[in-house]
């Protein structure tokens, strides 16, 4: 299916991702091509198929339940782009979290 | 904007509609370290002090999955009487907000390693059976906070401040299938429900259940349908519900507002509201453009978690008692009548009695503090009871000074108002506000004699043999002390006082 | 001195072991080559040369003191800018990073520290590790040095050419789609692919979780089995890595006996779109190998053309992901944060100014693959097709031991010729995504020159999951015989022309 202007704008959007114009018309036209390559991918992927998530069969990765020494506050906070009481900035919110 | 129309009457919302509940609840783990990394997940220290690479979402860092937590889920699943999934798989849940710190949440989507159970809850003697959909592990967010707005609301601040020490802690999400057929009662099933979940953890100790702190949350979606309709009503859902009792007015409120709004030809808009618990309303939340869509896929980063069935099963045996087979038993190690049990479970004061036992008190009297002192000043002050703020080893304390006999039962009442009014312990207070009762002395023995020399014909009725009017002189002596006597010991005074006075005169 | 630059890890080791030479002679050599080529290569974005003097110069107090070194103790190593390195710029080769410092070490980059490596700096890739020429760097691209119109590969390109600019003798890549072994093909150098979880990705700064796999390049087999013996390994911080023993790829790297190898050559992967050059070099190698020992035969992989399609939903599913997190909050580059704007149009502005074309192409993919009602058509349907390939792996290694192919269709492109068609950039990748998909061994080795244009061909070998060591026996038997008759390694050509006037 081809993607219009209108639907890059939208996945821009869902991606917290400001586009120029130009950015937007182009990407239009090379994902268009790209899923047009990538059609055959479906139509190999029959109902019998299982997915595969994960290249390597490894089940129950866990660590016990102890604590270890988190990082020093002031590095936590030297790579922040704005700090305030010993907390990260940001500028006010509009929407509300999900 | 037309105004909205006015609240039904809750009587004659449920003569209408059918209500249909579903609550989805947040538990928070009280693991050591978070669920992915080894940070401590202690509450209450500095901002951002408790912080790595991991749950600061730094590039280039790795989860690595919390045993103790995977096992704390599985034996809230086992608790909950559902099945355990042989295998299931972390997701990530991708969604942008500044309190996330990967901009998305590892959760569990499709395959949430707890399933189909089942739990029993009380209300008014009838038993209501709540199907539990699922029990997930995920994550939690940061902490924000904001600036600049004259609420410290999200609306109108400057901008806001981040502390990602909570980012990573576990949480389990439960969530129920449609509860319905509870009619009227449902805003008191839901609380039953939260309730029973609450004691429930307690008993697991997988988590401090501390509503207020927000280590237990709790998310209601409810809607209606006509009566005798087949199919749900659009629902709306309400969060930043904290404490059992808004539970319940929570929903009240909604359901009354939705009726409200059918009654009047109205529908029900799908949407998030939230619980103002001072005006005792929901409001709904900022509405989004579109609706979010969170590209859920398998996470990457984390293997798969297949419990392994040995483990689930010694799990399952270390299972503690569930709560209403323990209510039953601690009920008749007690003593207590059917009713009695029921105005402490009810209340939310079991485990408050246990506890006060273990700390020397008698039971009934246990009892008796939590479900009538207590329980009033929580009501007024609007609070669980577990929230107010005198611990159950200072209800025993104030037993024990009864017992001892330094205070009485009506004293016992003016250290309970001065020890909830932070005053400090009980006797402490008895000692600095002079409370203790005076069962000797020579203030006691004048206040006696005041008392006889006023009401002479009283005195001289006793005198006589009518020891029943003792009852006059006592209180007299109460009132003159300020409550501070013994009743029993006054008694004894007076009759002593006039038997003597007869055997000199 | 100068003659330092051109001695591979080992031969290195074995002089600072003699007490010939010392680590911070080596890393002095290193970083002056650096300051003569970098103008016209370009491989480095950060040179961390106090650092490196300083390690070295540890180093070589510790053997004074007569401690027990591991063997490539005091050999430099260039680190590529994806790994996480404490106190130095870690960019990524993106504006979003650009000033970014990470407060950690990834375990790749610890185990390099802990073996006593001398890390020089961070190499060039393009931005993100997305793409296949290191043009999609934020900071300009890297030149290939066979011919500096050239593109050295990506995206490890940086590392690659650091190499062959004899900068480094060794250097540290990863791998998603093909980024260590595509420039090691286009640069005539060694690039090895572990098994995925053979080495920690933890510090590597994400691009496709399922497929990122670090990995060693040097100019030599031996010194890229030196090298990954150092990396790989399990990293109780990394959830995929593998608990299990790391192949002797050592050993296998000093074996240089094929008999009786069975070697499979992937119908699949040649033909159309080939380069003739590429073709020949790869047959010529391949009857080398069986002059050496092996049995060759044919083996169908019938799925393969499927992997790139699948490879270009599943990447940029993960890309989507994994770069969400970079939204100006925590660290990273935030443009507009005036007071006038959101946090949400800050996130937006700074996403959109700090990305570079080729992630944005890749995060919109993903966030479309991923979307709601086509979820089963892309992604789910790449993983399916994923299933696919890991089962033509497991038919093929019935038969043989190890798979071959060429490691790209082409020789080094000209810089620019691809930038705007991402399809025709997409398919230099087109032998290497097989492996990253099903999570198996590979490695490119250098294979001579086309005889179209005197360009650097590599052949790539494919193992099953954990026999790394295969990948080594198979390199190192070539590289004898080949060096037999070329009379010394590829690269020295190179060094030659650069001593011509």
């Amino acid at each position: 299916m081809a993607l219009s202007r209108d639907d890059v704008a939208k996945l821009a959007d869902l991606a917290r991702l400001e586009l120029t114009e130009t950015e937007l018309e182009r990407l239009v036209g090379q994902l268009d091509l790209i899923l047009t390559a990538v059609d055959s991918v479906s139509q190999a992927a029959t109902a019998e198929v299982a997915p595969t998530s994960h290249a390597l069969a490894l089940v129950n990765v866990m660590r016990d339940d102890v604590v270890t020494a988190s990082l020093p506050r002031e590095a936590v906070l030297a790579m922040a782009p704005a700090v305030e009481d010993g907390r990260f900035r940001v500028p006010r919110i509009l929407g509300e979290s999900a | 904007m037309s105004p909205a129309p006015a609240l039904l009457d809750f009587d004659r919302a449920m003569a209408l509609f059918d209500p249909a509940l579903g609550l989805e609840v947040h538990v928070e783990l009280n693991t050591r370290s978070k669920m992915f990394c080894g940070c401590s997940t202690e509450f209450g220290a500095e901002p951002n002090s408790q912080t790595c690479p991991v749950c600061l979402g730094l590039p280039g860092s790795l989860p690595v999955l919390n045993r103790r937590a995977v096992e704390s889920a599985i034996r809230i699943g086992l608790a909950l009487n559902c099945s355990i999934a042989s295998q299931c798989r972390f997701a990530r849940k991708n969604y942008f907000y500044p309190d996330m710190p990967k901009d998305f949440q590892t959760s569990q989507y499709d395959e949430p390693i707890c399933h189909d159970g089942r739990v029993t809850v009380e209300v008014e003697g009838r038993q209501i059976v709540i199907e539990i959909e699922r029990a997930h592990m995920e994550e939690d967010a940061g902490k924000l906070v904001h600036v600049g707005g004259s609420t410290g609301r999200i609306q109108g601040a400057d901008h806001s401040l981040l502390d990602y020490n909570r980012a990573g802690v576990p949480l389990v999400e439960i969530v129920t299938k449609p509860i319905l057929g509870a009619g009227a009662q449902a805003p008191q099933v839901a609380r039953a429900y939260v309730a029973y979940l609450r004691d429930l953890l307690r008993a697991l100790g997988v988590s401090d259940v501390r509503m207020e702190q927000g280590s237990l949350r709790c998310d209601a979606n409810v809607s209606l349908m006509p009566r005798g309709a087949t199919e749900l009503g659009t629902r709306t859902e309400t969060k930043n519900v904290n404490s059992l009792r808004s539970i319940e007015r929570a929903l009240r409120y909604e359901i009354r507002r939705q009726a409200g709004l059918l009654v009047a030809g109205g529908r029900v808009k799908q949407e998030t509201r939230h619980w103002h618990e001072d005006s005792g309303t929901t409001s709904p939340g900022r509405s989004k453009e579109q609706a979010e869509d969170y590209r859920y896929f398998p996470e990457p980063d984390l293997a798969p978690v297949a419990p392994d069935p040995e483990w689930v099963e010694r799990l399952r045996l270390e299972l503690p008692e569930a709560p209403p087979q323990r209510a039953a038993w601690l009920r008749a190690e007690w003593g207590f009548t059917e009713a009695e049990m029921r105005d402490v479970t009810g209340g939310g004061a079991l485990d408050l009695v246990v506890r006060t036992v273990a700390a020397g008190a008698a039971p009934a009297a246990a009892r008796k503090w939590w479900t009538t002192e207590l329980a009033r000043w929580a009501n007024s002050a609007g609070v669980e009871l577990e929230a107010v703020p005198m611990t159950a080893e200072q209800v025993a304390e104030v037993q024990a000074l009864i017992d001892q006999g330094v205070i009485n039962d009506r004293l016992a009442r003016r250290v309970f108002e001065a020890v909830l009014a932070g005053q400090g312990d009980p006797a402490a207070v008895v000692r600095d506000l002079g409370l203790a009762v005076l069962s000797d002395g020579s203030a006691l023995r004048q206040a006696v004699q005041r008392a006889i020399a006023d009401q002479p014909e009283v005195a001289q009725r006793i005198r006589q043999g009518k020891v029943q009017a003792v009852g006059a002189l006592i209180g007299q002596v109460m009132r003159d002390l300020r409550g501070r006597g013994d009743a029993a010991a006054i008694r004894q005074l007076i009759l002593d006082e006039l038997t003597s006075g007869q055997e000199a005169g | 001195m100068n003659d330092l630059i051109h001695k591979g890890a080992w031969e290195l080791s074995q002089l600072m072991t003699g007490g010939q030479v010392s680590s911070q002679e080596v890393t002095t050599a290193c970083l002056e080559r650096i300051a003569q080529v970098e103008p016209a290569v370009a491989a480095f974005l950060h040179v961390d040369a106090e650092r490196a003097l300083e390690l070295a110069r540890r180093v070589d107090q510790r053997r004074a003191d007569g401690q027990e070194l591991g063997p490539l103790a005091g050999v430099p190593v260039a680190l590529k800018d994806a790994f996480a390195y404490a106190g130095a710029p870690t960019t990524c080769g993106s504006l979003i990073l650009r000033d970014w410092i990470p407060p950690y070490n990834a375990t790749v980059t610890q185990r390099l520290l802990d073996a006593g490596l001398v890390i020089l700096g961070k190499t060039n890739l393009d931005e993100f590790a997305m793409g296949s020429s290191t043009e999609n760097s934020a900071f300009g691209p890297t030149h290939n040095p066979w011919d500096l119109e050239r593109v050295p590969g990506g995206s490890g390109g940086g590392s690659a050419a650091s190499l062959v600019a004899f900068e480094t003798p060794l250097a540290i890549g990863s791998d998603t789609g093909g980024s260590i072994r595509q420039p090691a093909s286009v640069t005539g150098t060694v690039g090895v692919k572990p098994t995925y979880g053979g080495s920690s990705r933890y510090g590597l700064v994400a691009m496709a979780s399922s497929l990122d796999q670090p990995g060693p390049c040097a100019r030599s087999v031996l010194d890229a089995a030196l090298l990954h013996q150092v990396i790989a390994g399990w990293d109780p911080k990394d959830s995929t890595s593998i608990d299990a023993p790391v192949p002797d790829v050592v050993a296998a790297a000093q074996r240089f006996d094929l008999a009786g190898l069975k070697v499979g050559v992937v119908e699949e992967l040649g033909g159309e779109g080939y380069a003739a050059g590429v073709e020949q070099r790869f047959a010529e190698a391949v009857a080398l190998l069986e002059a050496g020992g092996a049995e060759v035969r044919q083996v169908s992989c019938p799925h393969f053309p499927l992997a790139l399609g699948a490879y270009y939903l599943i990447m940029p599913s993960e890309v989507s992901s994994n770069l969400a997190r970079f939204d100006a909050v925590r660290y990273g580059w935030r443009v507009d944060d005036d007071g006038d704007h959101s946090v949400e149009q800050v996130m937006r502005r700074s996403r959109g100014a700090g990305f570079g074309a080729e992630a944005k192409r890749r995060i919109i993919l993903g966030t479309y693959a991923l979307s709601s009602g086509y979820y089963d058509a892309y992604y789910g349907s790449a993983q399916k097709t994923r299933t696919l390939i890991i089962e033509d792996f497991a038919a093929a290694f019935e038969q043989v031991d190890v798979l071959v192919s060429p490691a790209t269709p082409t020789t080094a492109f000209k810089l620019g010729e691809r930038v705007d068609d991402p399809l025709a950039m997409y398919k230099a990748d087109l032998c290497t995504i097989p492996s990253n998909l099903a999570g198996n061994a590979a490695a490119s080795f250098p294979i001579g020159l086309s005889p179209q244009d005197g360009l650097p061909v590599g052949l790539q070998v494919m193992a099953p999951p954990l026999a790394d060591d295969r990948l080594y026996r198979v390199g190192a038997a070539l590289e004898r015989a080949l060096e037999e008759q070329w009379s010394g390694p590829l690269w020295a050509e190179l060094a030659r022309r650069e001593e011509r006037p």
